[in-house]
């Protein structure tokens, strides 16, 4: 039993890694109606980008926020500069576009910094959280900026006027240019928030796994699962959809002695692949009503 | 009576086909205009021209002021507001986020709040519906709400595309008794595109007849309306 809560808590921390990454996956769905293949990879510039600052002499949370500002703006310019003039191209043009974006992205990291492991610091520490062996305080961070990040996305959401013109561009966008929205600059801002949160989810991620270029790879699948289970329109579910990934991932990798260490990233595949054929709206997406 | 939108020679289409061969028309302050027309004639084709939805040539003024070179969000700005065919409706937003969207240029918070009392004095159902999907409503209520989205824009000029389409008898006229009260009360001009041309012409203050994409004949909405043979060779009844 021991074992079970161990693991569940584990996976938990671990989750809150996937929660980070699902939030960013999503942000980029509801903004541009699909996913962004390189937006791991874009999260991993971003982390290095601080981690430069930081080699630098740039004080952690300086740089943690600077490089927010960098990644949002950085966004933003790949939106107008690459995907505007796809603005009316089919989806497979945008998808060759986000997998030519992952492998320069890749190999301009690896230029740039090269491909060797950086440790990149964490803000919190690493020192076991109250004494307790089951979380660590970098852990425990983690988890509390994910949830932060969440409610702030669901205020700006909910309750400002801006995150409605963002809902409406993704709900209606002919309609959203006749009540007056620039819907292209919301699809930006869309861009620019998704990069945002991804360097956040880089940033947190980074002193787990190490700073590398590849380092988001196997991470991003995972945030894709939790992101497809909790429903790729939601926020909320993005994220227990993360943490979900993590329990489940960590108890079968303990309890199913076939899948062990080694096939723990089929797991999340296996979600993907599960979801989507049983509730392919995910946990807490809108299921699509519509009269026709 | 001044003139407040004045149209001419507008040319627009799709890609290489062309659907309006250069019109003129013009829509006097405070008045309703209804353009009538078969399928394909073009009707859904000038609204869209007038808006900057598709190119479009030619000139079209409000109050004077050229807007055919302006975008569709700042034509809105200058007080046009377009209820689309299909209503428009943001389907997964709650009924009033769909009002406040239609006030998304505005700043002015409290007279934001008024207008969205005033309309769901002329549409209660709206009220009643509030904070449901607007995906949900009827399509009577997807007009109604489409209709309000418009009004709190408080515009100058309201385009209506065929806002009988799809809906019973008795909900059209319901409806379209409202756009005679909201002409009347709240002094907003309208330009109403629709294939009913019965109901259209009762409403109308003047009436343009498209066919093909030119305007073959203009005149009062009365003057239609009585004359048979115009009625018999255009419109159909």
């Amino acid at each position: 039993m021991e074992l079970f809560v161990q693991q569940v808590i584990a996976g938990i921390s671990t989750g809150s890694i996937y929660a980070c990454v699902a939030l960013a996956v999503v942000m980029i769905y509801v903004a541009i109606g699909h996913l962004n293949f390189a937006q791991g990879e874009m999260a991993m510039f971003s982390t290095f980008i601080a981690w430069q600052l930081i080699t630098w002499g740039v004080p952690y949370w300086v740089a943690f926020f600077l490089t927010i500002a960098i990644s949002f703006v950085g966004g933003v310019i790949i939106e107008r500069v690459i995907f505007k003039p796809l603005d009316n191209a089919p989806i497979l043009s945008h998808v060759v576009m986000f997998i030519a974006l992952l492998t320069i992205i890749t190999s301009a990291a690896g230029f740039i910094w090269d491909f060797s492991i950086k440790t990149f610091p964490s803000p919190f520490g690493s020192a076991p959280l109250f004494g307790s062996s089951l979380i660590s305080a970098h852990q425990a961070g983690m988890m509390a900026v994910t949830l932060l990040l969440l409610l702030a996305l669901f205020f700006f959401f909910r309750y400002t006027r801006v995150g409605l013109a963002l809902r409406a561009s993704a709900d209606n966008p002919v309609s959203a240019r006749l009540v007056g929205i620039r819907v292209s600059w919301m699809i930006a801002l869309g861009w620019g928030l998704a990069t945002a949160i991804g360097a956040v989810a880089g940033m947190l991620v980074a002193p787990v796994v190490f700073l590398e270029p590849n380092m988001m790879l196997g991470i991003l699948v995972y945030g894709f699962a939790g992101a497809v289970l909790g429903g790729l329109s939601s926020p909320g579910g993005a994220v227990l959809g993360g943490f979900l990934v993590g329990v489940i991932e960590n108890l079968a990798g303990t309890f199913i002695p076939v899948i062990g260490g080694e096939l723990k990233l089929t797991i999340a595949l296996c979600i993907i692949v599960l979801v989507l054929v049983l509730k392919p709206g995910g946990l807490f997406g809108r299921a699509t009503i519509q009269r026709v | 009576m001044t003139k407040l939108l004045e149209v001419k020679g507008l040319h627009a289409g799709y890609g290489q086909t062309k659907v309006l061969h250069g019109i003129d028309f013009s829509i006097e302050q405070g008045s309703v205009t209804t353009l009538l027309g078969a399928n394909g004639a073009g009707k859904t084709t000038t609204l869209r021209a007038l808006c900057g939805m598709i190119r479009r040539s030619g000139d079209v003024l409000l109050n004077g002021e050229q807007i055919n070179r302006k975008q569709t969000e700042d034509i809105v700005r200058v007080g046009v507001a377009h209820v689309p065919d299909g209503r428009g409706t943001f389907t997964r937003q709650t009924v009033e986020e769909n009002l406040q969207l239609g006030a998304m240029t505005r700043g002015d918070k409290a007279a934001i709040a008024q207008d969205m009392e005033l309309v769901f004095s002329y549409f209660p159902i709206l009220k009643e519906r509030r904070t449901q999907q607007a995906g949900l409503l009827s399509g009577g209520e997807q007009q109604m709400l489409a209709v309000g989205r418009a009004l709190m824009l408080r515009p100058k000029l309201m385009l209506l595309d065929e806002p009988s389409f799809g809906l019973a008898p008795m909900i059209t006229r319901e409806i379209f008794e409202i756009f005679r009260e909201l002409n009347r009360k709240e002094k907003v001009s309208m330009l109403v595109v629709e294939q009913n041309a019965q109901i259209a012409l009762d409403l109308a203050d003047q009436a343009y007849l498209l066919e093909t994409g030119r305007i073959v004949f203009s005149g009062r909405a009365d003057d239609i309306r009585d004359d048979e043979n115009l009625r018999k060779a255009y419109l159909g009844y």
